[in-house]
């Protein structure tokens, strides 16, 4: 079993001006893909419409084979997003917030899994404290407690590593690389340098 | 213009690999995400009490501007107490639609709503129903103090707090679809009730009309049973219409 | 019908042909206005009871008419973009918009000036004049939205949405008013609702009322022609037809 996101001759225009044209792209099991290019070359459009937010594009989405649009919901139940900001609702604590996420794909879960996930990234003893009044760079890590807390193959990660300290950063990395080779696969901008690894693969943009 | 792309694969023998993360059918479990939205969104809002009383306290202040602006004549204002209370919880109700997606536009969230194996549709309609719940619904209770206030004949007090209550749940349905046009928007306010204030036109016309109907001792029962009807229309397509434009917003 | 659908989407396509539709439409539309201009006004027998102030319905009730249609021309379109993708669809959506208000404006003030002979007054709540008010900020929020997009694609996505919305709502918006009029103005003397109009009154409007489309008509397409060489105009043949003309205008100034 493996998976495989595929684009075919992708192109984006943005207001008479194209972001990428021609693009074909193969994301597969064990990869982790880092897409490069300077400010305003359009990776985050790329990685919007690489996970079904955009759908303003040309060319053609494949998951697994199946066409984008009948495999979506598929699709999604294996997607883990993080975009540029990190969703996480200032009012509520880690847990709540984490709460919501569990929910949101239709599970539950329960508290000592999300527990867990928190102590993972760090934030042990900041379970309960609101949002709001976390650093910036804790707020970035509860929203990367969901990528143990809501296992999924597919990460697309924009900009994960803003905010997050040194060591946290090397703990990512290693993360990325665990999940790549486990057999999932990882998309990610990112303007941090990433270690050389067998299983990083570069694309560039602009 | 054209981009180049390059790739470089180290290669990396993977199509016999076994998933350590196994790839998931999709389950289901909406009322799941329904209820946990309904529960995080009453939970934001209920922190923020301020918010909640802001609409409120307007209603409030506007009723008491009209005696002041033209005449503390109870007969005069028991003549035009239903139009101005409908009027004044019409736009008390649309004061607070443009935080509706706002801040989870603002923080991500907007994203990751757009993003769960769930109908977009569905989970608006949850948030708007939150929204229902901490506006039209308190303003729905609190509408007969204010009637008192503007010697609203009695007999029509019941009718105005359901007559509201019917209508604020299909103005904020249809609000919704222009909150969630606007949420993109900068400076999205003021074009938000431009948008919005012609659809709100047919229930202001019943809901007032089912008050004065009860002042005059006329049937309430059709104009209340239209209310319904455009309640349960807003219910059936606003959704669909809020999800699409969440999904254009969400476009920038 | 798949296929045809796509050509008719196709930009220069659409120049193309429009170029070829476009003179009939002028043409038709200067015929029927002049003649029933003509008619309605000068040879068409007095009202008995309103004068010759009647005849400002050969300006209003195409005007309204109009209105409405447009409208509906609008949401169609949107609603084409939008399944289709067709951008022309977009393009002929953007230019009605303004169209629309312009006749929404003409008829209230049409009905406005109407009036003052019949009422006595510039304004009164009547149920089609409030009707068109409403349908009038409909308009301007349409147009409002449009505009207040930096992006485009997602200006014309949202518009497409808010015409499809205001097109649902029209009817109830309708409905609702003329309710709302009978029950606080009962049997009161509306503008244009005469059951029996005799044949030489009625015919002049009939052919106003094609008029007042054909000019619509010819308008959109010369609108959306532009609207095309604008949003295309980067695109190759776009370039192509304007170097043409220069060089045909090169040609003949050699000569």
């Amino acid at each position: 079993m493996s998976l495989c996101l595929q684009a075919r001759q992708l192109a984006c225009e943005r207001d008479d001006r194209w972001l990428f044209e021609g693009l074909d792209l193969d994301i597969c099991s064990g990869e982790v893909v880092r897409i490069e290019g300077p400010n305003g070359s359009g990776k985050t459009s790329l990685l919007k419409i690489l996970s079904g937010q955009l759908s303003d594009y040309q060319g053609e989405l494949f998951w697994n084979g199946a066409a984008m649009k009948e495999a979506r919901e598929h699709f999604l139940a294996n997607l883990l997003y993080l975009g540029h900001a990190p969703g996480i609702k200032l009012g509520l604590s880690p847990l709540e917030n984490l709460a919501w996420y569990q929910a949101l794909s239709g599970e539950n879960g329960n508290e000592e899994q999300r527990l867990d996930a928190l102590e993972r990234v760090g934030l042990a003893g900041f379970e309960d404290v609101p949002a709001g009044q976390l650093s910036a760079g804790q707020q970035r890590r509860v929203a990367l407690a969901r990528l143990t807390l809501t296992p999924r193959s597919l990460w697309v990660l924009d900009e994960p590593f803003t905010a997050i300290d040194r060591h946290g950063v090397a703990e990512l990395e290693r993360q990325l690389v665990a999940h790549a080779q486990a057999g999932g696969c990882v998309l990610v901008t990112t303007h941090h340098e990433l270690t050389a690894s067998p299983l990083l693969r570069r694309i560039s943009l602009g | 213009m054209h981009s180049s792309v390059h790739s470089s694969s180290q290669g990396s023998d993977t199509t016999s690999q076994v998933l350590a993360v196994p790839l998931r059918e999709h389950k289901g479990g909406l009322m799941i995400a329904v209820k946990a939205t309904l529960v995080r969104d009453l939970t934001l809002l209920l922190r923020r009490r301020g918010e909640v009383l802001n609409p409120l306290v307007f209603f409030a202040l506007v009723i008491t501007l009209f005696p002041i602006a033209i005449s503390p004549d109870p007969e005069l204002l028991a003549v035009i107490a239903p139009g101005l209370l409908w009027v004044a919880a019409l736009l008390a109700a649309l004061l607070s639609l443009d935080s509706l997606f706002r801040s989870d536009y603002d923080d991500g969230s907007l994203e990751q709503l757009l993003l769960a194996p769930q109908p977009l549709a569905a989970l608006s309609l949850a948030k708007v129903a939150v929204h229902w719940l901490l506006t039209g619904l308190p303003l729905a209770l609190m509408a007969p103090i204010l009637g008192i206030m503007l010697a609203l004949p009695a007999g029509s007090y019941a009718v105005l707090a359901l007559s509201l209550a019917l209508g604020t749940a299909s103005l904020s349905l249809i609000g919704a679809i222009g909150a969630a046009l606007t949420v993109g928007l900068a400076r999205g306010g003021v074009l938000l009730s431009l948008l919005v204030l012609p659809l709100y036109i047919p229930v202001l016309i019943f809901g007032a009309g089912a008050v004065q109907a009860a002042i005059f001792g006329d049937g309430v029962a059709a104009h209340l049973a239209i209310l319904g009807a455009l309640l349960a229309a807003s219910l059936m397509l606003a959704p669909w219409a809020i999800a699409a434009s969440l999904r254009i917003s969400i476009n920038g | 019908m798949w296929a045809f659908i796509h050509k008719l989407g196709s930009p220069k396509w659409f120049y193309t042909i429009s170029a070829k539709l476009q003179p009939w439409f002028w043409a038709a539309a200067v015929l029927l206005l002049v003649v029933g201009s003509l008619w309605g006004l000068a040879f068409a027998p007095a009202d008995y009871q309103q004068g010759n102030s009647f005849r400002i319905i050969y300006v209003h009730v195409p005007a309204a008419f109009l209105a409405q249609s447009i409208f509906i021309a609008m949401a169609v379109s949107g609603l084409v973009f939008m399944v289709w993708k067709i951008k022309v669809a977009d393009m002929a959506a953007a230019v009605m918009a303004p169209l629309g208000a312009a006749m929404t404006f003409v008829a209230l003030f049409s009905g406005a000036v109407w009036g003052v002979p019949t009422w006595g007054t510039w304004w009164m709540w009547d149920a089609r004049l409030t009707s068109m008010l409403i349908l009038l900020f409909l308009y301007l929020g349409v147009i409002a939205l449009r505009g207040a997009f930096t992006s485009r694609d997602s200006a014309s996505r949202a518009a497409s949405v808010l015409a499809m919305v205001g097109v649902i709502n029209i009817p109830i918006i309708k409905y609702s008013v003329d309710w709302w009029y009978t029950l606080h103005q009962p049997a009161s003397f509306t503008l244009t609702s005469r059951p029996t109009m005799p044949t030489e009154m009625w015919l002049p409007l009939v052919i106003m009322v094609l008029g007042f489309y054909s000019f619509f008509i010819a308008l959109t397409l010369m609108r959306t022609r532009s609207e095309i060489l604008r949003r295309e105009a980067n695109k190759r043949w776009v370039q192509d037809l304007v170097n043409g003309q220069v060089m045909n205008v090169e040609a003949e100034e050699a000569r």
